[in-house]
């Protein structure tokens, strides 16, 4: 096994709902000779996390086992699947009735959890196991002069300790990797709250309040293009808000995968693109 | 006589439920498209498509659905060809004693210029035909017995269907067997075909019939013949005509000759009559319960997979919908696959609910679509139906081509509809009057929990600095937090503080939550404020599928 193969794990959105973050991904990770491996995996847990945590677990450490067997890294492009995935292991460690459940019930499939089986992020890939220098070095169409918001997205960034993506109350991981491909990070305030999505079967109405705040907020701040690095976030920013359109801004959202392969020049349909979602 | 009254029965029995069955296609209403229009109006949306689809240019490339998806299984090939062999054999095992065999009054003069069941090849063939049904119904069988996931959802229905085939075929197995050794059948026929010729030329043939034909007649010293000649001369006069040698009936030969030492006792009780009687009722029930079984499969999965190469359901007309929802149904085979590699399957290991796993939630959908089932049971499916994260990976893997991620979503209309929303749309202050199911945790284990709550520790930091209500984005989004939210974080981890628990349950804030762990991240004093909600709600929801006793008992 080559050092920069991943196990990859997409979650359940993004095949019915998203497809274009999984054809954007893999384009723009084989561009920069990043190989993904496939196995089939369940459910990470998250959205079974209110209801039941023991499920939620176990859930997310059949996943974690089986990359251990695997061998690889798991790699997800969604920030809920990442955050659920770091909390199950967390709370594995600390628990230790929880952890002899979870093991019984996995070593009826020959599966075992342990504490050292690393779980990636896309962004961490990217900045850190790639290199935001050998991005660099690769981007053949800089996006210059485009002003870019970056939305981090909670499950990935908080709580810090847990997830340990990069620090949680003044993060620059995301702002690195959009100067990286020749943009500019616009400041904006509310870069690190929440995009809505978890409550929006819950609470439309709160849910549609939090993401106006955010987009009127990007928008003020100047940003042509709200770029997220998640599934839910993109769901909200994209489809949700398509189907309640606000007269205020339109600011459109982009998959930090599909900025990263415009810039490394691949062409539009491999990003899932249409023609006139150029940026 | 009465035999073939039975036979009648069970075919009028076969016909009309196949047409209800059909008929129940035009009738039920799945997801909410189709409510209030009439049956003879689904009808003739039908009747309107048909030729629309008949003269669509993807109507031909149905014709390689139809080869490869429908008569070579191709679906099935992909994903097993272990299950694909035990499959085909089972499937076309039966289709061809069916047609080859039960109805040879009517196939055979078509085929055959001189069929008679006792020739070969036919002989050979039906063996052989057995063979594939037996091998298929035993591999299924262990199949049902070792696979793991597989393990938890083998119904009974299944097992009475492989136990009514498996029947069938031995009888007919054991009857062929106690036919050859059966010395009745031997006078019955000698009488019947050569009358009271010369005992010389009876004995002849009774010799060669013992030593050549496999029946067990005894052979005495004296009727020894020289070199059999006269026999097959006998045999070839009166009987070659319709009798091949039964050394050919690979499956029934041997196991005439196992059954040899008791042919006497089984001929005096004539066996073969009673054989005769069980594997010809076998097959009348089985007739008779085609079109109430999973049996019905044969009509339905070929129908749906010639539906399905039009797209997916909610692509096509309104009017269509709940039609082509309903044959989905009935196209189910409870194979098993969709739950195999359903995303949530993991969460039954925890919750023992068998309607999170597709190819049981799809029974619960079929029982929606009947009838309006108990509480308890739309509740258990309501729980099942709205853990699923509309992978759609059950939708890509059913090998009957069942629009499955429509049907769930569908059904989940229809469960809304009738009062069983999803568990985070009933806070715990309306939970109560929503009648749940009990099923939420696994029996024999306590509620595995982190136990915060419970623990006074965890909130001993908490000095009420409200910082956790001020970096919340709930709270920030509203006006006036009293009115919106009941508490704010702050004011709950007070209560929690308190030992006050149960006056958190009910307030909004707690269903209102985004989970995006600023609380928790900008707490001071490390108190895990996100955790506890989390675990608020966990509490919230195992308690609602709890009796009122229950949760009396627990807190005391």
């Amino acid at each position: 096994m080559a050092p920069n193969t991943y196990l990859y794990f997409p979650g359940c959105k993004i095949t019915p709902f998203l497809p274009q973050y999984d054809t954007a991904t893999r384009a723009v990770l084989s561009a920069l000779d990043v190989r993904l491996d496939h196995t089939e995996l369940n459910c990470c847990g998250y959205p079974m996390r209110h209801q039941n945590l023991a499920a939620s677990v176990l859930a997310a450490a059949r996943n974690l086992a089986i990359a251990d067997r695997e061998g690889m890294p798991l790699l997800t492009p969604c920030q809920c699947c990442y955050g659920q995935l770091k909390q199950a292991a967390y709370w594995l460690g600390e628990n230790a009735a929880l952890r002899d459940f979870v093991n019984g019930q996995l070593k009826a499939e020959g599966l075992l959890w342990h504490r050292d089986i690393p779980v990636r992020h896309l962004l961490s890939v990217l900045a850190e196991d790639i290199g935001l220098a050998a991005i660099r070095a690769r981007v053949s169409r800089p996006l210059k002069g485009l002003q870019v918001a970056a939305h981090y997205g909670c499950h990935a960034l908080r709580p810090g300790h847990v997830v340990q993506l990069d620090n949680p109350l003044a993060p620059t991981i995301f702002e690195n990797l959009i100067t990286a491909i020749g943009a500019t990070a616009v400041e904006w305030p509310l870069r690190l709250e929440c995009c809505g999505n978890p409550i929006w079967e819950k609470n439309p109405t709160l849910s549609l309040k939090l993401m106006a705040r955010k987009r009127e907020d990007a928008h003020a701040a100047g940003a042509q293009v709200l770029a997220t690095a998640c599934t839910y976030c993109q769901l909200q920013f994209d489809t949700v808000r398509d189907a309640h359109p606000t007269e205020t801004e339109s600011l459109p959202a982009r998959l930090y995968s599909q900025l990263l392969g415009l810039a490394l020049g691949l062409p539009h349909d491999s990003l899932g693109l249409a023609g006139s979602e150029a940026v | 006589m009465l035999t073939s009254n039975v036979a009648t029965i069970a075919l009028g029995i076969c016909l009309a439920g196949t047409a209800w069955r059909i008929s129940r296609w035009f009738r039920s209403d799945i997801g909410s498209e189709s409510d209030g229009l009439s049956t003879g109006r689904r009808l003739a949306a039908y009747g309107r498509a048909l030729p629309r689809i008949l003269a669509h240019p993807r109507f031909w490339p149905r014709t390689r659905i139809f080869l490869w998806e429908i008569v070579l299984q191709g679906h099935l090939l992909q994903q097993n060809r272990l299950r694909w062999a035990m499959h085909m054999a089972m499937c076309y095992g039966v289709l061809l004693l069916v047609l080859l065999h039960a109805l040879d009054d009517w196939t055979a003069p078509v085929f055959f210029a001189d069929y008679y069941p006792t020739l070969n090849p036919f002989r050979w063939l039906r063996n052989f035909f057995a063979f594939l049904v037996l091998a298929g119904v035993l591999g299924t069988a262990i199949r049902h017995r070792t696979h793991t996931r597989f393990k938890r959802i083998r119904s009974n229905a299944d097992r009475l269907i492989l136990l009514l085939l498996a029947v069938i075929i031995v009888s007919g197995i054991l009857l062929e067997s106690s036919q050859i050794l059966s010395v009745s059948v031997f006078e019955e026929m000698v009488e019947d075909y050569m009358g009271d010729d010369d005992p010389d030329e009876v004995a002849a043939l009774r010799h060669y019939w013992a030593t050549e034909m496999g029946a067990a007649l005894p052979v005495r010293a004296d009727e020894r013949m020289d070199d059999g000649a006269a026999g097959q001369m006998a045999h070839e006069a009166y009987c070659a005509s319709c009798h091949s040698r039964p050394q050919t009936a690979f499956l029934s030969y041997p196991i005439s000759r196992l059954l040899k030492p008791v042919a006497g006792m089984m001929d005096a009780l004539r066996i073969d009559n009673w054989l005769w009687t069980l594997h010809y009722l076998a097959s009348c029930l089985a007739l008779a319960c085609l079109p109430f079984s999973k049996f019905f499969h044969l009509l339905a999965t070929p129908v749906n997979l010639l539906a399905r190469a039009a797209g997916p359901v909610s692509d096509g007309p309104r009017t269509l919908r709940a039609a082509r929802r309903a044959l989905g149904l009935d196209a189910c085979t409870h194979c098993g696959v969709c739950t195999e590699h359903c995303s949530v399957a993991p969460f039954f290991q925890v919750i023992p609910n068998p309607s999170i796993l597709p190819s049981e939630k799809l029974l619960g959908v079929k029982r929606l679509a009947a009838t309006r089932a108990p509480d308890v049971e739309m509740a258990l499916l309501a729980e099942g139906s709205f853990t699923c994260t509309l992978c759609g990976r059950c939708t890509r893997w059913c090998p009957s081509g069942i629009d499955l991620q429509d049907l769930w979503q569908a059904s989940r209309r229809d469960l809304i509809q009738q009062g069983f929303p999803p568990f985070y749309e009933q806070d715990a202050a309306t939970a109560s009057s929503v009648p749940r199911a009990s099923a939420s945790t696994l029996p024999g284990h306590p509620p595995l929990s982190l136990g915060l709550t419970d623990r006074p520790e965890t909130f001993w930091a908490c000095v009420q600095c409200t910082t956790c209500t001020s970096v919340c984005p709930v709270v920030a989004a509203s006006d006036d937090p009293r009115r919106d939210l009941d508490l704010t974080p702050q004011q709950i981890m007070n209560l929690m503080r308190l030992q006050l628990k149960e006056k958190a349950f009910g307030c909004r804030m707690l269903w209102d939550c985004v989970t995006c762990y600023q609380c928790q991240e900008h707490c001071p004093q490390n108190v895990k404020v996100a955790d506890v909600l989390y675990e608020l709600r966990n509490e919230a929801c195992r308690r609602a599928m709890l009796s009122p006793q229950a949760i009396a008992a627990e807190s005391s």
